[in-house]
């Protein structure tokens, strides 16, 4: 070839490079939010269920990449289908993901168009599953059996996520309707934050939380200083999981893109924290860390739906009003004696659809009509399907530990072992 | 021999310790618990809910002494463990029986 085809080649197999390595950061930067939920998680709950959640955690990562590369990833992104709802599950059995990848050959003749390594795009996707999943670990704490909840990761991971993936980035009704979710405020948030719920319905509320009167009994963390490292371990991490969804970064309109996301995500998240701890202030008197820590969660869900077209001033709105609607769901929820230690139905399901509703303020291609109906089929599908699964689980192996254990504790039940061995417990 | 029982203030802890070793007592065991006399609790927000915290945190010191120092302790652990403000503690004495040193096998007196 000549000189300027050579140059040319050289160029295309740069930004494949580049766009490739983009990916697999990114991809490790969500993989670091399985910390941020993992240490949120155990700074909220009481000592003496710490190593269960902590074991639950860790191992529904792990389900997630197994599960999803047996299965999920390719009922989600099944290639050349034509979009029915559920045909892409037809590639259960074929769909193992194989260690197969672009040739150079093939990326230059494509002409950039082929600009990334398919095993990229896979860790990239494979983190996000697992980060819907975990958003049910902290809602169904303290009370849970612990295989029961492994059992239904596997069903959530390996096929009620994908399916509702597939409908939106895997090219199937949602997408061709119009509906918009750039990193998953739908897709991911509102899908773990319907499956939660559902195991909550089944499930009850922890011992204790709920008095007679309508009282409401608080059941302090054990471990704020890790709740809050947790929340700044998730920010860090959201950054891959908006700024990866730009899915490219190289070219002068693609980096600049990323650039707005990333500093989008940043200012919602600020305002979601500042918002919410104002609110705090001004309704019990106190400044209430937990619920600043659940604002700057709400702002970034927030603004996942749309991290691209805001001015970053409506940023910080648009997660300030997540930051609001969350420290008022918190308590509605209570008020509905719906138990969740973290918050975490709130943050990703009443937030989430919040922020889906709110790309339709920044995004001219937006109709609510769209939004809607991808709220409406993502909630739908995942909420039903997970109360199928949890009903089912129920009824056969059980989804909730004995009053005994739960008042001893499941690190004993479930783990056989303490988180700390050497402090008595308070209760 | 008698046993000296004080819940103290947990901040006070230092000043007892060195308001007692002032004196010649040369050992003190100590404990960290919870309890209110005529103190009540306090009021706590988490989340939006309300919950009263009964318990407070105190110091439980316990000391052996001879019956000649026990008049002296007891007025020290009460001077240097007063604020004036309610929850300053209690100090109770009881009779010991006996007292053993575990290193050589001293009794009674010469074992506090």
């Amino acid at each position: 070839m000549n000189d300027v085809t050579q140059i040319s080649a050289q160029v295309t197999e740069l930004a494949y490079a580049l766009d490739t390595f983009y990916f697999l950061v990114m991809g490790a930067l969500v993989m670091w939010m399985a910390a941020g939920f993992t240490m949120l998680e155990a700074g909220m709950v009481r000592a003496k269920n710490t190593a269960e959640i902590l074991t639950k955690n860790v191992g529904l990562y792990s389900i997630a990449c197994i599960m999803y590369m047996l299965c999920g990833y390719s009922i989600m992104y099944p290639g050349a289908f034509e979009g029915g709802v559920f045909e892409s599950l037809a590639t259960i059995g074929s769909g193992m993901l194989s260690s197969s990848d672009n040739t150079r050959a093939a990326v230059i003749a494509s002409g950039g168009e082929t600009y990334y390594s398919n095993l990229s795009d896979f860790f990239f996707q494979v983190v996000f599953v697992a980060t819907a999943m975990s958003i049910v670990s902290g809602a169904v704490a303290e009370r849970m059996k612990l295989w029961s909840f492994f059992l239904f990761t596997v069903l959530l991971t390996g096929f009620i996520y994908p399916v509702q993936g597939f409908w939106k980035w895997g090219g199937g009704f949602l997408q061709q309707a119009g509906f918009l979710d750039f990193a998953g405020s739908g897709v991911v948030h509102l899908c773990g934050a319907a499956a939660a719920l559902a195991g909550v319905l089944l499930l009850g509320a922890r011992k204790g939380k709920y008095g007679k009167d309508g009282q409401i009994n608080a059941i302090p963390g054990c471990n704020l200083p890790l709740a809050t490292l947790g929340t700044l371990i998730l920010w860090l991490g959201w950054f891959g999981f908006n700024g990866g969804s730009e899915l490219k970064v190289s070219d002068v309109g693609e980096a600049n893109s990323v650039s707005l996301v990333f500093v989008n995500t940043n200012m919602a998240a600020a305002g979601g924290l500042v918002f919410a701890l104002l609110l705090s202030r001004f309704w019990f008197g106190k400044a209430d860390l937990t619920m600043a820590l659940n604002g700057a969660l709400a702002g970034l869900v927030a603004i996942t739906a749309e991290p691209l077209t805001p001015e970053p001033i409506q940023a910080v709105l648009i997660g300030g009003i997540g930051g609001l609607l969350v420290v008022a769901s918190i308590v509605w929820l209570d008020k509905l004696r719906i138990d969740d230690p973290v918050g975490a139905i709130s943050v990703h399901g009443i937030v989430g659809i919040w922020g889906l509703l709110a790309v339709c303020f920044t995004n001219a291609e937006a109709t609510f009509g769209a939004q809607l109906l991808g709220i409406a089929s993502i909630f739908g599908w995942v909420f039903f399907a997970s109360l199928a699964v949890w009903f089912v689980l129920k009824k056969t192996v059980g989804i909730r530990v004995s009053e005994e254990e739960e008042y001893e504790g499941v690190d004993i039940s479930e783990c056989g072992l303490e988180a700390y061995p050497e402090f008595a417990s308070a209760d | 021999m008698k046993m000296i029982t004080a819940i103290i203030k947990p901040f006070k802890l230092d000043d007892v310790r060195q308001a007692v070793a002032d004196i010649g007592i040369q050992g003190i065991t100590v404990t960290e618990v919870k309890g209110f006399g005529r103190q009540r609790g306090h009021t706590e927000l988490y989340r939006g809910a309300e919950y009263v915290v009964d318990f407070l945190p105190k110091a439980k010191i316990e000391l052996a002494v001879a019956d000649e120092l026990l008049e002296q302790v007891v007025e020290a652990i009460a001077n240097t463990a007063r604020t004036g403000k309610i929850g300053d503690g209690k100090i109770f004495v009881t009779d010991l029986l006996e007292a053993v040193r575990i290193r050589t096998g001293e009794t009674g007196a010469e074992a506090v």
